[in-house]
């Protein structure tokens, strides 16, 4: 039985998952492209390209003094981003999902900071939680969406940590409780906030070609 | 027929020393995986027991179990044989062929009624009324439906019997199944592997003698004792895994070094075998001490598992196709119901009322 | 082309790995308590994962004392008493010659060398049949 779970997972729940994430945002993002932006009738201040490329580059990096969301909120945000940057792209099991995917391979990284990584990840994204209960604005402003991707998002990165140790279960249930759980944020993904993996560089490009436009340089 | 005497009587008429009885004992405890210090308690209950009766049926099979099983190191097939049970039938082993071969399965069918131990090596083919596989005109289901009814308990001999193995593999044009899907109403017993660990064989009949019960079963049916662990866990390789240290390919510096064979295709962290430890060969090594992965033959479904050689993260099925068909139909409809979601907006640009000086005049 | 010219390597650094640290605690402690209660005890080697590095390693580290016994019963087996006294390494081997269990026995003879009772009453038996006939 758990045999073919694990088949069914690397199989065709695979093959679904992925077909699915890949529809969900090549439709969401075209389709927002596809919208478009009202014509500005004004003079041109400056160049919308540079302008928006250097936001873009600039928003990868921690800011706070211009962040009204509190420094923890920032600071807490970039270690789970990297965190979970790193294990899934430099985990030399994960090198080998790509590598059999999209015919695609780098180095991997050394395990002692894969795990690092992991456990900051994991870190961070149980202290955001806990704030997000605590302060009583984020309370407020959060609804089911974000306590939905919360769990989403946290659920690929504790099982991931769980198979490489080994631990509470036999590596069989943990590998195919692992990728079911990747397989969900897949399917989910394109259709919530979590589509913010693609889309936040388009408007973090858009914000930066307004302002490039209009002449303000920041 | 001969009434079956007891081991000791058996050895005592060999002229076989109580001290070698004894280590024999010693040997079965380490097959068994028992503590060493109970091979006297061993020898004490081993001395009493009648030998069983036992019907070795062979269907959809290779051979390869039996061949195994000749080659069980421990004891030696003869010891194993024809002093702890006495085998009544099995066609390839036995003497007598033809009708006679028959006669002697049925007599002892009819004999040990209810305490003979079924041995099934081979799936069993159930499409067409199960006329792949045949023995002296009848087919393996009759036989086994037949055999099974008087049978004490059922020992699944091998991936096929155990879970259908390679006949059952896609697309499964015989309708192979497993002894236990037909059989729901006697103990069973699964010993997979393709081959079994020919000791694991020995080691689960000499626990039945010994304990007169089957062994602990896992969720597979198969013996603790043998199949709690995986190869993973008891891998000598196993630090070079925890310190992410893999062989890329089979003659690169780490597969000289004997790092972790993962990335070449070991199914060694999903398989539940006694390989790293029993071994093969009268305990010379395994497949993964001999630099190649482990395929996971003892585990259901093996054979559809994808190729042998892809590492457990790789998909089983094409995944890229899938996503590139997926792409692709994103794109038509995103373009598609975004030409329609434009349209929209120009027209609701079109016909929104222009706010003039008058109407603020009259507020 | 000769075997050198094939590039095998030995494993020697095996202080990574550990294994043969933890059994060797395990016979410490194992014969600590026979020096205390004389409790003998066995440890099956066939069920521990070695390399065959890790094997050599452990056969040079408990090295070989100054006895030595063989058994010819069905097949042989070795029996000697290691560089530690009390510490006894037992090897069986079938007719074949493959090694069918190997253990570790802490003991100050192991038990397989003592006679067995039974076998003592059939010699005893078979000596006075010997007897009576003269």
């Amino acid at each position: 039985m758990e045999q073919e779970l694990l088949l069914w997972v690397r199989g065709t729940g695979l093959q679904i998952a992925a077909a699915v994430f890949v529809f969900g945002m090549v439709y969401r993002m075209l389709h927002l492209l596809m919208l478009g932006r009202k014509m500005s009738l004004a003079a041109p201040r400056g160049s919308e390209w540079s302008g928006g490329l250097r936001t873009m580059w600039k928003r990868s990096f921690v800011s706070t003094k211009l962040s009204a969301r509190g420094n923890f909120t920032v600071i807490a945000g970039f270690i789970f981003h990297i965190g979970f940057f790193i294990t899934l792209f430099f985990l030399s099991q994960h090198i080998e999902l790509f590598r059999a995917v999209l015919s695609l391979h780098w180095p991997a990284m050394p395990r002692g900071v894969i795990d690092i990584s992991a456990v900051l990840a994991i870190g961070a994204m149980v202290a955001l939680l806990v704030h997000r209960f605590v302060d009583p604005v984020k309370r407020l402003l959060s609804d089911y969406q974000d306590y939905l991707t919360w769990a989403l998002s946290f659920l690929p990165l504790l099982t991931g940590f769980m198979l490489l140790r080994e631990i509470g279960f036999e590596y069989i249930t943990l590998l195919t409780l692992h990728i079911a759980s990747v397989e969900l944020l897949l399917v989910v993904a394109p259709f919530t906030k979590l589509a913010h993996m693609f889309s936040t560089f388009i408007s973090r490009w858009y914000n930066g070609a307004v302002n490039g436009f209009k002449g303000i340089n920041i | 027929m001969k009434e079956h005497e007891t081991l000791e009587q058996r050895l005592q008429e060999q002229g076989i020393s109580r001290r070698s009885f004894l280590k024999f004992c010693a040997a079965m405890a380490t097959m068994m995986a028992l503590p060493p210090s109970s091979a006297s308690a061993i020898a004490a209950t081993l001395a009493k027991v009648k030998r069983p009766s036992v019907i070795w049926l062979s269907f959809q099979e290779c051979t390869g179990c039996t061949e195994s099983l000749t080659r069980s190191h421990s004891p030696t097939l003869e010891s194993m044989i024809f002093d702890m049970v006495s085998l009544d039938y099995h066609h390839t082993l036995q003497a007598a062929s033809g009708f006679a071969a028959e006669q002697a399965r049925e007599d002892a069918m009819k004999e040990f009624h209810g305490q003979y131990l079924l041995l099934v090596d081979g799936s069993i083919p159930i499409k067409d009324g199960g006329v792949y596989s045949t023995i002296a005109g009848r087919t393996n289901l009759d036989m086994l439906l037949e055999a099974a009814q008087g049978a004490a308990a059922i020992v699944a001999v091998g991936s096929c019997a155990a879970f259908g193995g390679l006949p059952n593999a896609q697309p499964n044009p015989t309708g192979a199944v497993a002894v236990s899907d037909l059989i729901k109403n006697k103990p069973i017993i699964n010993i997979s592997g393709c081959p079994p660990i020919p000791a694991v064989i020995t080691g689960v009949l000499a626990h039945y003698l010994t304990f007169g019960a089957l062994p602990a079963l896992d969720d597979q049916g198969r013996p603790k004792a043998f199949y709690g662990e995986t190869i993973h866990d008891r891998c000598y390789r196993r630090p070079f895994y925890d310190q992410g240290k893999f062989a890329k390919t089979f003659d690169d510096e780490g597969a000289r070094n004997g790092w972790c064979l993962y990335e070449l295709g070991c199914k060694g962290p999903t398989t539940h075998n006694a390989c790293a430890t029993t071994k093969w060969n009268g305990g010379t090594s395994f497949p993964i001490e001999s630099g190649h992965g482990c395929i996971g033959c003892s585990e259901p479904k093996f054979w559809d598992a994808g190729s042998f050689y892809a590492p457990l993260p790789a998909p089983t099925a094409d995944v890229s196709s899938a996503a590139k068909a997926a792409a692709v139909i994103g794109a038509v409809a995103a373009v598609a119901v975004g030409a329609i979601d434009r349209g929209k907006k120009t027209q609701a640009q079109q016909s929104r009322e222009k706010l003039t000086v008058d109407d603020l005049k009259g507020e | 082309m000769s075997l050198d010219d094939i590039s095998i390597k030995i494993a020697t650094d095996l202080n990574s790995i550990g294994s043969i640290d933890a059994l060797l605690n395990e016979i410490a402690t194992r014969l600590a308590r026979f020096v205390a209660t004389g409790e003998s005890a066995m440890i099956d080697l066939k069920s521990l994962p070695f390399s065959p590095a890790e094997y050599e390693a452990l056969r040079t580290t408990l090295g070989r004392g100054e006895v030595t016994a063989r058994l010819e019963t069905i097949g042989d087996s070795e029996l000697y008493e290691t560089h530690y006294p009390g510490v006894w390494w037992v090897t069986h081997y079938n007719v074949e010659g493959d090694v069918v269990a190997e253990l570790i026995e802490i003991a100050a003879v192991p038990a397989i060398l003592h006679s067995q009772p039974e076998d003592v009453q059939d010699g005893l038996e078979r000596l006075q049949q010997q007897l009576s006939k003269k």
